[in-house]
């Protein structure tokens, strides 16, 4: 077996390394000729770093951010909420589960989500444990976790499996409620991704993902269904 | 509930890599006749793309400079794809460090193989799976279900082909061709769920039905859309949320993709991943954009205990090899080319035969099965260049259809083609001869649509010939100017 793997390895990378011998052309039809590259040398410039005015705008002043983030939201029907403070966060946390009339929402510990799940008026599951059961979390109504990054650019919502609770939390349950705190939103997801990469250095978690809207699906005539696997409902509590 | 669902030998299979020579064409004529005269499909299949002209439009104008912004989704494919002696080992270093293991397939066989192994060794008893292309290029399913294996396709499209015994008609949009009436039907046999014509209810029983899969599931198997050299991630763009469960649940993970799918930094994905999802669905963003970085980490709630991938070659360090065509491996899957191709609103996705449909299809398909027998899906075209505009990352998509047909006509010539050419030169370089042939032509052509024949019964079956004008262009010309010609 081991032998094997190390022959069939051995044989792509060979192959690789042959193919590779003889040059390619650049991309066909840039628009930007002096981005064309020419030489080895050349590969090494970051395409993000040029892309970055010719993507969709994140804003450049914090009240922009929220202006774009609000629009992106609304657009992929996502409910935004915004809100003062923790204790407020807490309030409207508790509005939505009567409202909703949920049994029982799954949490995780952390200091955004914490206030606001030892008011609810509904039974509680947390998931920190490893070996939780995964069908107590299949049965609950909606799931509350912190968040990375909110990025204004997408309308997406950036969660990791180190510090939003593992990786079912955030997508199996009914519905997803995310706290965000204001100095959490970022203009691009460059800059969510930069983010996350200072905060975790050099330890990846082993899960990222940007959230941009509830879970939606246009596989039948190519008509938009939301819910199809994932939450249906994305609601954003935005602090601050 | 697994053990349950009956599933149907495919009977439309792509055509299997051992098909013998010569049949992918005659079935190809044969489907594409048929789908063409098929008004109701076309206009089916026409009207469910309308909706995604207009979403990518209003998503496109999002962008401060999409055409630019395609210059950098291409460059930072070509720096990968013609980096690739360096950032595939590169990649693999980083994810292996990350914790996963990395398995190399030179072909389908090979990937089966392994895949069955990780099976057997994690003991399984109920998959789950997420779309995968790859996986339906090297016919995992049928592999999987030889041995034993229930597998379930998690996607609500790949779900609904799975029931139907059918392969994709789209690689993004399998079931694009389905009504909801007929997916109802569907699931009313093998679900025993009430008629509905509602797709948001016809999604609900899907959902119903799926929940308590990905639960019990030992084993999760999904793609990959990138593959990022720098940190040893595995992006995974999909939206309607079954990956992520896919990836989150069972106790073992495994992701099959090609090795053109590696991109060297992080930051990269900040541009393709919009980029592909504006190209692929008229979107911002896809609903979930998800990078894993090997199995759960100590401190982690959850996730699986073992992540593997399968790296797959399958010809593609051939497309490597031809520096004119290498740009197809840019290709990220988005489906523009297909949403965009008068061909393939007119034939359908099956009448292809190939697991990757539509141009960008038909550009690699001979590389991976051989061009002798596929150089009909170069002829397939309508040269109008749609693909090329729609590609996000600017793969030359029709010049490369018509680099296949000189390459065929370079290996195998066509006697009767050469012949015909050869008899044009001759003719049209002699101003007499050529005066004469029109005239010739002129006087003979009612006739020859009354004969028919056989070089022109084909053509003529679907079309009628114009009555011939009265003189030549060229008598036309000099009478207009006053014979000053």
């Amino acid at each position: 077996m081991t032998a094997e793997r190390t022959t069939a390895r051995d044989a792509i990378l060979a192959r690789i390394g042959e193919a590779l011998r003889q040059p390619a052309p650049p991309p066909h039809g840039l628009v930007a000729r002096d981005l064309e590259p020419q030489t080895a040398p050349l590969l090494t410039i970051l395409p993000e770093a040029v892309a970055r005015p010719w993507l969709p705008d994140g804003g450049d002043t914090a009240a922009e951010r929220l202006r774009i983030l609000e629009e992106n939201l609304g657009r992929l029907r996502a409910l935004v909420r915004r809100v003062p403070d923790l204790t407020a966060a807490g309030d409207y946390f508790f509005a939505l589960c009567r409202e909703r009339d949920w049994q029982r929402v799954a949490w995780h510990a952390h200091p955004h989500v914490e206030p606001l799940v030892h008011q609810t008026p509904c039974a509680t599951f947390r998931v920190d444990d490893p070996g939780f059961d995964k069908n107590a979390l299949e049965s609950c109504d909606a799931g509350i976790t912190a968040c990375e990054a909110v990025v204004a650019q997408t309308g997406s919502i950036l969660v990791s499996s180190a510090s939003c609770g593992g990786r079912g939390l955030s997508i199996l349950p009914h519905v997803h409620v995310v706290v965000a705190t204001l100095d959490q939103l970022v203009a691009t997801l460059a800059d969510a991704l930069h983010a996350i990469r200072d905060r975790h250095a050099g330890h990846m978690p082993s899960m990222l993902s940007f959230i941009t809207g509830p879970s939606r699906t246009g596989d039948i005539e190519r008509i938009l269904v939301l819910g199809a696997h994932g939450p249906k409902e994305l609601i954003v509590i935005l602090v601050g | 509930m697994i053990n349950v669902m009956i599933v149907p030998t495919p009977n439309t299979e792509p055509a299997s890599d051992e098909e013998p020579p010569r049949l992918a064409k005659k079935r190809f004529l044969r489907d594409a006749t048929e789908h063409v005269r098929d008004v109701g499909h076309r206009a089916f299949v026409r009207k469910a793309l309308g909706g995604y002209y207009t979403s990518r439009d209003a998503q496109k104008s999002r962008f401060r400079d999409w055409e630019h912004a395609r210059d950098a989704a291409a460059i930072a494919k070509w720096s990968a794809v013609n980096r690739l002696d360096v950032l595939l080992p590169r990649f693999v270093a980083n994810f292996e460090a990350n914790g996963g293991r990395v398995h190399w397939a030179r072909d389908a066989a090979e990937a089966r193989g392994i895949i069955l192994g990780l099976l057997r060794d994690a003991k399984a008893k109920a998959v789950i799976k997420s779309k995968c292309m790859t996986s339906e290029e090297v016919h995992l399913n049928a592999a999987m279900e030889q041995d034993g294996y229930g597998v379930v396709e998690s996607d609500l499209g790949e779900f609904i082909q799975q029931l139907r015994g059918e392969p994709p008609y789209h690689f993004v949009f399998p079931c694009m061709h389905v009504r909801r009436d007929e997916i109802s039907d569907l699931f009313g046999r093998h679900l025993g769920t009430p008629p509905t014509d509602s797709p948001e209810e016809l999604t609900m029983i899907a959902r119903r039905h799926m929940r308590r899969l990905y639960v019990d599931a030992d084993v999760g198997i999904t793609g990959a859309n990138f593959l990022v050299a720098e940190t040893g991630q595995i992006s995974i763009t999909e939206n309607e949320g079954n990956a992520r469960l896919t990836a989150a649940l069972p106790r073992v993970h495994i992701a099959l993709a090609g090795i053109e799918k590696v991109v060297e930094h992080l930051d990269d994905l900040a541009v393709l991943l919009p980029m592909l999802a504006t190209a692929g669905a008229g979107q911002p963003m896809t609903c979930y954009n998800t990078l894993y970085a090997g199995p759960r980490r100590p401190g982690e709630a959850d996730g699986p205990e073992e992540m593997h991938l399968v790296l797959l070659d399958n010809q593609r360090t051939a497309i490597l090899a031809d520096p004119e065509q290498r740009d197809s491996l840019h290709c990220i899957r988005c489906g523009a080319c297909l949403n965009v191709c008068p061909i393939f609103k007119n034939v359908g996705g099956f009448t292809y035969g190939t697991t990757y449909q539509g141009p960008i299809g038909s550009v690699i398909t001979p590389h991976l099965r051989g061009l002798a027998d596929w150089n009909h899906l170069s002829g397939a075209s309508s040269l109008c260049g749609a693909c090329s505009d729609a590609c996000p990352v600017r793969i030359d998509i029709h010049h490369h259809l018509l680099h296949n047909r000189r390459n065929a006509a370079r290996t195998a010539p066509n006697r009767w083609e050469r012949l015909g050419h050869r008899l044009f030169v001759a003719v049209a370089g002699r101003p007499w001869l050529f005066a004469a042939a029109g005239a010739a032509f002129r006087r003979t052509l009612p006739l020859l649509t009354w004969l028919r024949p056989p070089l022109l019964r084909d053509w003529l079956a679907s079309r009628d010939l114009p009555p011939p004008p009265a003189r030549s262009f060229r008598s036309e010309w000099s009478r207009r100017r006053g014979g000053a010609a």
